[in-house]
């Protein structure tokens, strides 16, 4: 039988793969598609508790996580073309302007 | 039963497709494995009875964002392969597995949850949409409009940002400038 703890553990599981592909990768869009999985992991929970304490709430915020992602995709992709056109790169070592 | 076999096949499914998100180094490759995970994401969403969500997911995620990531390839180079110094592979495998470990015994603990209420219920005799729409549109509507503002603010500053100077492409420029270098070679 398929519990609540089952859709937890692979919402935790599909958040450290996130988590590993903001740790590691070094280009901007690849860190917007790390972040994307994270939010995601985080609507796999929502509908996950909304589903087993008969709740419709959990549901309201996975919509709004959803409505988010779709705003925060929109005005980070026109940076990212804006930080292209400046610099020709999208590699955060690249970018780095501050020595310290 | 059937629902196990899905849970089990959309989360091997899932994750190892979102692997391929994290670690490929070709664009093209983690765009589109990365499509495929939000729609076996949309199939948790159906077997939780969230059908709308699971919709909304589909269409949000696979069609509009998926479309507007494909969108952005045109400026940046997508066929080439990434060039990143990835230091200390280890140490960041070795946090994610942590993490991943932390959280996974976090949630297989037992979950205190007797005297947590549902506030709202689902309608009894109605769909999942329908359900959705009456609490949306009642106890949900000022951040419903909020949401709307914002997707609006979005809209705009998106369209600022990459309309400025849109009629000079970037990678024929690239392409251009490759070419009288290899001229001068």
């Amino acid at each position: 039988m398929i519990g609540l703890s089952h859709y937890l553990v692979l919402s935790g599981l599909v958040f450290s793969v996130g988590l590993v592909g903001v740790l590691r990768r070094r280009n901007l869009l690849m860190l917007f598609f790390a972040t994307e999985i994270m939010l995601n992991a985080a609507n796999i929970a929502f509908a996950a508790v909304s589903y087993y304490y008969n709740d419709l709430t959990g549901q309201m915020f996975a919509f709004f996580i959803i409505a988010v992602a779709a705003s925060e995709v929109a005005v980070g992709l026109g940076l990212l073309i804006v930080l292209y056109k400046k610099f020709g790169t999208l590699n955060l070592d690249d970018l780095a302007s501050m020595k310290g | 039963m059937y629902e196990q076999i899905a849970f089990y096949l959309f989360s091997v499914l899932t994750i190892g497709l979102f692997l391929v998100t994290v670690l490929t180094k070709n664009i093209l490759y983690a765009m589109t494995s990365l499509a495929g995970g939000m729609v076996f994401i949309s199939g948790f969403f159906f077997l939780l009875e969230a059908d709308f969500l699971g919709v909304v997911q589909l269409i949000v995620y696979v069609g509009a964002v998926m479309a507007l990531y494909a969108f952005a390839m045109m400026f940046f180079d997508a066929t080439r392969d990434i060039k990143e110094n990835t230091t200390s592979n280890y140490l960041v495998f070795f946090l994610g597995g942590m993490i991943a470990l932390m959280l996974v015994i976090i949630f297989i603990a037992p979950i205190m949850g007797d005297n947590i209420q549902s506030m709202y219920p689902p309608i009894e005799g109605a769909g999942n949409a329908q359900s959705v729409g009456l609490v949306l549109f009642t106890k949900y509507l000022v951040p419903f409009e909020v949401a709307a503002l914002m997707l609006l603010v979005a809209m705009i500053s998106g369209i600022i940002l990459a309309g400025k100077k849109m009629d000079n492409s970037l990678t024929t420029q690239e392409d251009i400038i490759i070419e009288k270098e290899e001229i001068i070679k």
